[in-house]
């Protein structure tokens, strides 16, 4: 082993397990688990026919097998599909949450109470398959912005749910966005009306802790005319031997002149050095630029979970419509990856850019997966991307698959690709000036990322930095 | 203050260095120089600690403790500094950066207070002013898209930022044209001073022609086979190398 493998051995630092008793739907997935789901979050009636309606289209859907990762086969029916916290009764007040779910939020970094929370964000904190608290909800309400828990949205506002669920991410849309229409828990609903601007960062936090559960949330994001927000959502879970599911949607919706901006730093547990664990992130993120002028930015930093396999992508319809896709996945020990986007141009005019930055170190594969289609009617449409990989060691892979499909002759399209390696002179240099290996390779990489980096917010800009070199601890000696 | 003593070193499994005797004086310059293969920058880079090269035998010390015994960035944070002969490039970190991250660095092990961005610039515009060239480097990434005239240059104004007690120049000349050959030269006389020493490793003798060195060596196979003052230099710029290599022969 030279120097630089011997680097990447660092245990991951959320892997502890809050101990605290949960109520959990009975193994499996039938259509009675579905109604339970449905009756826990007391949902009406048409929601439940739409999860049975996925659930029925799921059974003939099979998992897809185009992507450049390989694990062993899911076994859908030995999850249980709602895990909750047991409470006596549901909280009314942050001051009823029972404590242990406070002190395990606090100690992943976000603190819930009153006097402790995060000035200028507001959290959404999810356990498993429920909300167990969201901050700042009545402040946010003064000036129009609804952020609740989705299934606190499908309650209190049933009409704005019905009208956007599923019209950018349709329930038949792929087998891992069919199971989560079929099962989801909880997630995240924001509401951004005309004109606003909302005031704070909005941030959802997602926790997995009971054993032998899948974490199925729904994210919605609308912004109505003129308005913007910036969205962040973080996640972590528990070491485990086993493989834990996480199939995720993200649905957001940019109206005229509307700005969503959603920054995502995905830390879930990456499996042990051998690749045993870890979780399997299945996740369908997609934006649909409706209106003219509107903007939808994806950031993400992704550096656990076992596998990884998401696209977030940006519909633009409306004329004038930009969609940007800034991405870092670091993979390391036998981690693999299979990430990138999706920029399907309608609308006249409509610009896109895609920055990925893939790094593999140890044993891992990274692939970068990205399509930029220019549709007919989507004249002087123009993209840019650029793909650059990073491998630290010769025993970890990357893999760039670009697909390009133009079917208007103005378009205006750049790609640009590189591949690079850290390599030991590089972190000689940085030595020969005194600076530590660790401290290189924290160097090399963080400029490797910067064009990324800078578009985070900034409390995401730090966390996300000292991730990576946590990440890639234990890659040089 | 460099004291090597029958110093052997070898790169994957191969000895290039046969046992080097060298001591270098404070304030002292000494000009390295050979045919290509000697053992040249072999030298340069045991003594920066290169982790490719293995010493087998022999020692180096540096103001009396052992230099072999200290990591690379020990050795830097101890005072000693090697111009690469072939710098690397380091995408989106500018200059600015590593260079106020390497300063911070000796600082800190030494139990100094590390300066802030702002403090640093005033520092950097302040020691760029003895070697007179202006700040166009620092906010670049460091090396990337640079001439090698240019990487050669940012590795003399790394010098004159982090203040070296011993600089190690291996093959600075190399891939300069005679105009920045002379600004390099001009810069490295002004950084000579009577606490630092300097080793100037060269193929050449047209270095030495703007650097005068105090004491010139001639490295043949891995060995140093005859050291004199400047005027060494002339000679095997006159010369060349072969009438070396046979007397080497001979008496081997």
């Amino acid at each position: 082993m030279t120097g630089i493998e011997t680097h990447i051995a660092k245990p991951y630092q959320l892997g502890w397990e809050t101990d605290i008793e949960s109520d959990k739907a009975p193994v499996g997935l039938n259509e009675d688990i579905i109604r339970l789901i449905s009756a826990k979050k007391e949902e009406p009636e048409w929601l439940l026919e739409w999860r049975l309606k996925a659930y029925r289209h799921w059974l003939t859907m099979k998992e897809p097998t185009w992507q450049n990762v390989k694990y062993d086969p899911i076994d859908y029916q030995a999850i249980h599909y709602y895990a909750a916290p047991r409470q006596e009764k549901k909280p009314g007040s942050l001051e009823e949450v029972d404590p242990k779910l406070l002190a395990t939020f606090a100690k992943l970094g976000i603190p819930l109470t009153e006097q402790k929370r995060l000035t200028g964000v507001a959290v959404d904190a999810v356990f498993d398959s429920v909300s167990v608290a969201t901050t700042f909800k009545g402040k946010l309400k003064e000036v129009g912005v609804i952020f609740l828990p989705f299934s606190e949205a499908v309650r209190e506002h049933p009409d704005l749910v019905r009208k956007y669920l599923g019209t950018v991410v349709p329930y038949t849309d792929n087998f891992f966005a069919t199971l989560n229409s079929a099962v989801f828990t909880d997630g995240s609903f924001v509401f951004i009306p005309k004109g606003v601007k909302c005031p704070m960062e909005l941030s959802t936090y997602f926790r997995i802790n009971a054993t032998s559960t899948g974490q199925f949330e729904r994210t919605l994001i609308i912004a109505e005319e003129g308005a913007s927000v910036s969205y962040l959502e973080g996640c972590s879970a528990p070491m485990r031997d086993e493989n834990q599911l996480h199939a995720a949607v993200v649905e957001l919706i940019a109206l005229d002149d509307a700005q969503i901006k959603y920054s995502t730093v995905q830390n879930w547990y990456p499996g042990d050095e051998q690749g045993k664990g870890g979780i399997f992130n299945f996740v369908t993120k997609r934006g649909a630029c409706r209106g003219r002028n509107s903007k939808i930015s994806w950031t993400q930093v992704e550096t656990g979970s076992a596998i990884t396999w998401k696209y977030p992508s940006c519909i633009l319809q409306g004329d004038n419509s930009v969609g940007e896709f800034y991405s870092v996945a670091v993979t390391n020990n036998r981690q693999q990856a299979d990430t990138g986007t999706k920029m399907i141009h309608i609308g006249k005019n409509t610009k896109s850019t895609i920055v990925s930055k893939g790094i593999s170190a140890g044993r891992s594969q990274n692939t970068y997966r990205g399509q930029v289609k220019i549709m007919k009617g989507a004249q002087g449409a123009r993209n840019y991307s650029q793909c650059d990989s990073m491998l630290i060691g010769d025993q970890c892979g990357a893999h760039t698959f670009p697909y390009i499909d133009v079917r208007n002759s103005s378009a205006v399209m750049e790609h640009e690709a590189s591949t690079s390696k850290i390599g030991e002179d590089q972190i000689f240099y940085c030595q020969a000036r005194g600076i530590k290996a660790e401290d290189a390779v924290s160097m090399i990489v963080a400029g490797f990322c910067k064009e990324v980096f800078r578009e985070l917010p900034m409390e995401f800009a730090v966390e996300a930095q000292n991730l990576l070199s946590i990440s890639l601890e234990g890659s040089v000696g | 203050m460099l004291d090597i003593r029958n110093l052997h070193a070898s790169v994957a499994g191969t000895e290039i260095l046969h046992g080097v005797d060298l001591a270098v004086g404070k304030g002292e310059v000494h000009a390295i120089m050979g045919p290509n293969g000697s053992g040249k920058s072999t030298l340069a880079q045991v003594l920066a600690g290169h982790p490719a090269y293995e010493v087998t035998e022999g020692s180096v010390a540096f103001e009396g403790a052992d230099l072999l015994d200290m990591t690379a960035e020990g050795r830097a944070q101890a005072g000693v500094f090697m111009a690469f002969q072939y710098p690397v490039e380091i995408r989106g970190i500018t200059n600015a950066y590593l260079l106020r991250a390497a300063v911070n660095a000796v600082r800190k092990a030494r139990g100094e207070p590390e300066y802030d961005p702002i403090d640093f610039l005033d520092i950097l515009d302040e020691k760029l002013k003895v070697i007179g060239w202006e700040d166009t480097f620092l906010n670049r990434a460091v090396n990337e898209g640079f001439s090698g005239g240019e990487k050669k240059r940012n590795e003399i104004i790394q010098m004159a930022v982090l203040e070296p007690r011993l600089a190690i120049l291996d093959e600075t000349d190399s891939g300069l044209d005679i105009d920045a050959l002379k600004l390099v030269a001009e810069a490295v006389n002004k950084l000579r001073s009577p606490e630092r020493a300097m080793v100037i490793v060269t193929h050449y003798q047209r270095l030495l022609n703007y650097i005068t060195p105090d004491r010139v060596h001639v490295l043949h196979a891995g060995r140093i086979v005859r050291s004199g003052g400047k005027e060494l230099a002339h000679e095997l710029e006159a010369k060349g190398y072969d009438w070396l290599k046979q007397e080497a022969v001979v008496a081997g």
